[in-house]
């Protein structure tokens, strides 16, 4: 489990993540949801030790993030931000390649590639794999850091707003990928995500923020209601029921 | 499951069609190195053989050394482009942006502003180069570990930091300068071109010593680096400790920097093109390849600059000015070409 306990985190004198205590990556998937400047992305940073929290203690599977060596940390634990732009022009398979670097140190061995072409063949990067990145689409370009993320081979994969400037067929994309690495490989993935609808249909459970604290976490299906929802976004929001599945309508 | 349309899919493998097998090897990195080094070898021969006037054994003295003082800044300046290139995530940048020249020929100034320049010309080589180094050493770790190694670790207010500095650094300079005697100013003004031709041997030594010292602590990294080229979220995802490595780094840059700017001046924009040309150069973006070849460039320039207003041309002396004018053109490519993408 990754645990926070009383993580709290300020930027000059702004709280922004406020006292949370929480325990995330259970199986499946986990969905983060919460409005703009809710302090989930800020909460991902303290997690993949980018940021170091004010106060609190966060623990990965029993490991100190902030005493635990980041390589060690990086057999465990993958992280995926959002805006990943790269200056050096590399291929698909170069990048999905640095996913190793934990157990290899940079020097691959028959293993470590075995791991690189499973990877490129669950994301059907195959055909790409040695194109440039900065030739790729939008989702093409999210799949070999996805890709990169899956060869990295860990229990827990974080990934911030994986849903970002995509459009609708490469958000559902995405999704199911996400939904087929906690089912088939029995990934725990934490995922950021702004469609509440997403959310409820490939997470099993969603957790709400709003101000740098926790103020829902429970079973989609549980936090997929009118009250809730409107508390967590402060916008009117109605929840109806399409074929069995709860979907928030909020374009009104 | 994952579909694309069939027009990216198949406009996809470039592999299919067997290439030339000349153009094949061209487009390994070994070979291209490789190269790059057979021409560093045949700029040498040509140099320190061709237009001997009297001894050869004494030509090849002379010329030994100064090929030595090639190699040496090259290196220096090469590698620690490159790194600050990786670290800063940026490649229109040199480490002279932290100041490092601009200081030096404050220090200088200094010297002649105080005690004028019959002293400063009759100041110990070595005194002088000991003294340059250990104050930008020292004013370098002192500024990244303030701004970097504490608790807002922020490459870019450091950048900043170190341009407002640069700047400072170069206005007091100049008004310095204005307030010289114009022989003193001329002397001054001479000694600030950086020169590679007849370097003092004990200082050559030294500065080759502590280059290789910054490439010892460099190499173990190279594969570090290339996981920097992903930049810091990344690279910190992937476990590397970015602090540790960034700060590793930036010591063997100010030391490589600052060794290189003391014996020959400033020198830092050949980084700049030859860190670009590399990039382009090398075919592929891992610094096992990157650096050597900036590295071999720089030599190529360097050398091959020298050879040119030397036996064509028949100047002597300074290559430096060349080299900005040649620098300058480059980086206006560099900003235009970025620009227009």
């Amino acid at each position: 489990m990754i645990t926070l306990e009383g993580v709290t985190k300020r930027y000059d004198g702004q709280t922004v993540v406020d006292d949370v205590t929480i325990g995330l990556g259970g199986d499946g998937v986990t969905a983060l949801i919460g409005p703009n400047g809710a302090g989930k992305s800020t909460l991902f940073g303290l997690v993949g030790r980018l940021l170091h929290p004010d106060a609190g203690r966060i623990t990965v599977d029993g490991m100190d993030v902030a005493r635990t060596p980041s390589n060690q940390l990086a057999t465990t634990l993958a992280v995926l931000r959002q805006d990943n732009h790269v200056a050096a022009r590399l291929t698909v398979h170069d990048l999905v390649e640095f996913g190793r670097f934990p157990h290899s140190r940079g020097r691959l061995t028959v293993h470590d590639r075995e791991h690189v072409e499973r990877a490129l063949s669950y994301l059907d990067l195959d055909p790409f794999r040695s194109r440039f990145l900065d030739e790729l689409s939008g989702g093409q370009r999210q799949r070999a850091f996805i890709a990169m993320v899956l060869a990295q081979d860990t229990k827990y994969v974080l990934l911030d707003e994986p849903l970002n400037n995509l459009d609708l067929r490469h958000m559902t994309e995405i999704m199911r990928l996400v939904r087929r690495m906690a089912d088939e490989l029995g990934k725990r993935v934490v995922t950021v995500l702004h469609d509440v609808n997403f959310a409820a249909t490939y997470a099993d459970r969603m957790v709400a923020m709003r101000d740098g604290r926790v103020v829902a976490d429970a079973p989609a299906r549980d936090v997929m209601r009118p009250e809730v929802l409107e508390a967590v976004y402060d916008t009117a929001v109605d929840v109806r029921e399409i074929d069995g599945k709860p979907v928030a309508l909020y374009y009104g | 499951m994952l579909t694309d349309s069939p027009a990216t899919t198949s406009a996809a493998p470039a592999a299919g069609r067997p290439r030339p097998r000349l153009a094949a090897a061209w487009a390994r990195p070994a070979v291209r190195l490789s190269a790059l080094g057979a021409a560093v070898l045949v700029l040498t021969v040509v140099y320190c053989v061709t237009d001997v006037p009297g001894s050869l054994a004494f030509a090849l003295e002379i010329r030994s050394l100064t090929v030595l003082a090639m190699l040496v800044v090259a290196t220096a300046v090469g590698v620690s482009t490159v790194v600050f290139h990786t670290i800063t995530q940026n490649r229109i940048l040199t480490p002279s942006i932290m100041g490092f020249d601009a200081f030096y020929v404050l220090i200088s100034t200094i010297i002649v502003f105080s005690s004028g320049s019959a002293s400063f010309l009759a100041f110990d080589q070595f005194t002088l180069w000991v003294t340059q180094v250990v104050v930008m050493v020292a004013s370098s770790v002192a500024l990244f570990t303030w701004l970097f190694g504490g608790k807002r670790r922020s490459i870019h207010l450091m950048l900043l930091v170190g341009i407002v500095l640069g700047t400072f650094f170069r206005s007091a300079t100049e008004w310095m300068q204005r307030m010289l005697d114009p022989l003193d100013f001329q002397v001054l003004s001479d000694a600030m071109f950086a020169s590679l031709t007849r370097p003092d041997e004990t200082l050559l030594v030294l500065t080759a010593g502590l280059v290789l010292l910054g490439c010892l602590a460099v190499v173990p990294l190279l594969r570090t680096l290339d996981v920097l080229t992903l930049g810091e979220p990344t690279a910190v995802g992937l476990g590397v400790d970015h602090r540790r490595v960034v700060m590793l780094l930036f010591a063997a840059v100010s030391v490589m920097v600052a060794a290189s700017t003391a014996l020959v001046g400033p020198i830092l924009f050949l980084g700049l093109i030859v860190a670009n040309l590399a990039y382009s150069y090398a075919g592929s973006f891992r610094h096992v390849w990157t650096l050597p070849s900036a590295v071999l460039i720089g030599v190529v320039c360097l050398l091959g600059g020298q050879l040119v207003l030397e036996r064509l041309l028949g100047f002597g002396g300074t290559l430096s000015t060349v080299i900005d004018f040649a620098g300058g053109l480059f980086f206006l490519h560099l900003v235009l070409r970025k620009g227009a993408r």
